[in-house]
């Protein structure tokens, strides 16, 4: 029978019933999986009490692919690829990770060069990845637009440098077990000198611009406080620890690569709220600015590979081993296992930003939907990491 | 920073720019040239698997002039392929390097996006002018190789013939002896 117009309006229409009035009662809300800031694909359940957050329940899992069980099914340099698309802003810090592991798991020894090589890439690293990570908070605060094409506008130099040197702008797939994969081209040296001695200009401009502003300090002090204590027991690292004031940073701790080689200071915060997640994050640029100057003065030429580290048929002796490193974004770790095989047993990453999004919930209630975004924006995650 | 006007203007992209591999072949034949030896560790070694090799059943001389085999089927799947270069690192043989194309939208979804051996073979020249300083380098390696096995080849000849001449020549005291000190020949 098709429905016309007269069986339509014959048919019996349920009564119509008015919602009840939600009086004291939680508003639940979906925020994501697509909201514009989540940093990717994201989702909060919140419950909302008027505006201010009463509960909420990350939802993660939606850029899942399997990460870990591809590392275990390919070859040990066939997982450094995959390496890159964890988080996607930091290729040379993860590269770097894994292969300290994969160097601990089999004792491979790196050269001088190359060391010094990784630690520029690591700060180069930690330079654009704070600096695109300030350029989203304001975004996410309402400054559109214009802080994040600034810190674009840095972090463009410096990914040209990646891509000259390893070929790829953001997939750098550059470390090899036992050092670099090609040397320097002519001239690399000179470009990076010129954009780190230039770097200080855009940071004064930021603190003019930004730190002082009064609608940033409205917005970020006294919001999402972090306390000393749930930091160290969610096992929190990196940035977000280090705004609480407690001095913990791995290359100072562990002292990996050629870190105890260089004089540099760990900025702390004081209340561990995101102003001082923010402001930590400007100081830590000019650090790392002072490891570059440093090691662009100590680099010497040499060798970049380890030439006993076969590059077919790589098979580290049986054991396993945990490497990590100070990433951007705090302790990024892999923890091997070897069976001897020419593939590990197990692969297992810890990502800082899926830890560090732990204590979301705890962060967020008592404020508002609004500086929810904030504090998750000062958390500085990237969802490639999160998921896997 | 300039915005450059893209499809009339073009950024120079860096030496070391890769994205999406190809196969080399000297000289001018795509064929007989083609360095590729069929070995199939790009396939073993590739990340995401996405490359499809199958063997030969004759062989053509490679550039030493050895008889070798060659790929009757070569495919790489352009969607699957993450340009991570590791394939170049494995190739023993330098036969696959990285290009520098990265306009490589296709107008069909399925058969165009898997690329045949034939669309894969360039030529060294073609490296040479997207590639120089590696290229350079590839090639001077290719030749002191091929140097150090002619040297190898005839250092092997020759101590082949001094072995045969010396064989030879003890071949030949040896059958005299007993005739020059045979006491059957008293005419000698």
């Amino acid at each position: 029978m098709s429905a016309t117009l007269e069986t339509i309006e014959a048919m019996e229409r349920p009564p119509v019933t008015m919602a009840p009035r939600l009086d004291g009662e939680l508003l639940e809300i979906s925020m994501g999986p697509q909201h514009p800031s989540t940093h990717g694909v994201f989702r909060m359940n919140v419950a909302l009490e008027g505006e201010v957050v009463r509960k909420l329940k990350p939802v993660f899992g939606y850029l899942h692919r399997n990460h870990e069980k591809i590392g275990e099914n390919s070859s040990y340099l066939g997982s450094m690829p995959y390496t890159d698309r964890l988080d996607y802003f930091c290729s040379m810090t993860n590269n770097w990770a894994y292969a300290l592991s994969v160097e601990k798991l089999a004792g491979i020894e790196v050269p001088e060069r190359a060391q010094y090589l990784r630690i520029v890439l690591a700060e180069l690293t930690r330079l654009q990845n704070h600096a695109s990570l300030l350029g989203f908070l304001l975004n996410d605060m309402g400054a559109w637009g214009t802080p994040l094409m600034y810190a674009f506008r840095e972090r463009e130099k410096i990914l040209d440098l990646f891509e000259s040197l390893s070929g790829s702008r953001m997939m750098c797939d550059y470390m090899r077990f036992g050092g670099c994969r090609c040397d320097t081209p002519p001239g690399w040296m000179e470009q990076a000198k010129k954009i780190v001695d230039r770097f200080p200009r855009f940071i004064d401009e930021l603190e003019q611009l930004v730190v002082g502003n009064e609608v940033v300090i409205g917005r970020t002090q006294n919001v999402g406080v972090l306390s000393p204590e749930l930091a160290i027991d969610a096992g929190i690292t990196g940035p977000m620890l280090r705004a609480c004031g407690v001095n913990y940073d791995i290359r100072k701790v562990d002292g990996y690569g050629f870190y105890p080689r260089f004089k540099f200071r760990i900025p702390l915060g004081e209340h561990g709220d995101t102003y001082d997640r923010l402001m930590l994050r400007v100081l830590e640029m000019g650090e790392s600015l002072s490891i570059l100057q440093q090691a662009f003065a100590q680099i010497q030429p040499g060798p970049i590979t380890n030439p006993k580290v076969k590059i077919r048929a790589f098979r580290p002796p049986a054991g396993e081993a945990y490497g990590r490193i100070e990433g951007p974004k705090g302790e990024l770790g892999f923890y091997l296992i070897s069976d001897g095989g020419p593939n590990p047993y197990r692969y297992r990453v810890r990502p800082p930003s899926f830890i560090n999004l732990t204590v979301l919930e705890d962060l967020c209630l008592g404020h508002t939907v609004a500086d929810v975004m904030v504090i998750l924006g000062s958390i500085d995650i990237v969802m490639g990491e999160v998921d896997r | 920073m300039i915005t450059v006007q893209y499809p009339e203007e073009r950024n120079l992209l860096p030496e070391n720019y890769r994205n999406f591999p190809f196969l080399i072949y000297d000289g001018d034949d795509a064929h007989a040239g083609l360095r590729c030896v069929a070995c199939k560790i790009c396939e073993k070694e590739c990340p995401p698997q996405c490359i499809y090799i199958i063997k030969s059943e004759d062989k053509k001389p490679d550039y030493m002039g050895k008889p070798q085999l060659y790929p009757k089927v070569f495919d790489i799947d352009i969607s699957v392929c993450m340009s991570c270069q590791i394939c170049v690192e494995v190739c023993p043989f330098e036969a696959i390097k990285m290009d520098k194309d990265f306009e490589l939208s296709k107008r069909e979804r399925f058969d165009a996006l898997l690329v045949r051996k034939e669309e894969l073979s360039k030529s060294n020249d073609y490296y040479h002018k997207i590639h120089p300083i590696e290229a350079a380098a590839v090639d001077k390696n290719l030749t002191d190789a091929a140097a150090a096995a002619e040297a190898k080849k005839k250092a092997a000849a020759e101590a082949a013939m001094k072995a045969a001449a010396a064989k030879a020549a003890a071949a030949n005291t040896t059958p005299l002896q007993p005739t020059a000190t045979s006491p059957s020949k008293p005419d000698a």
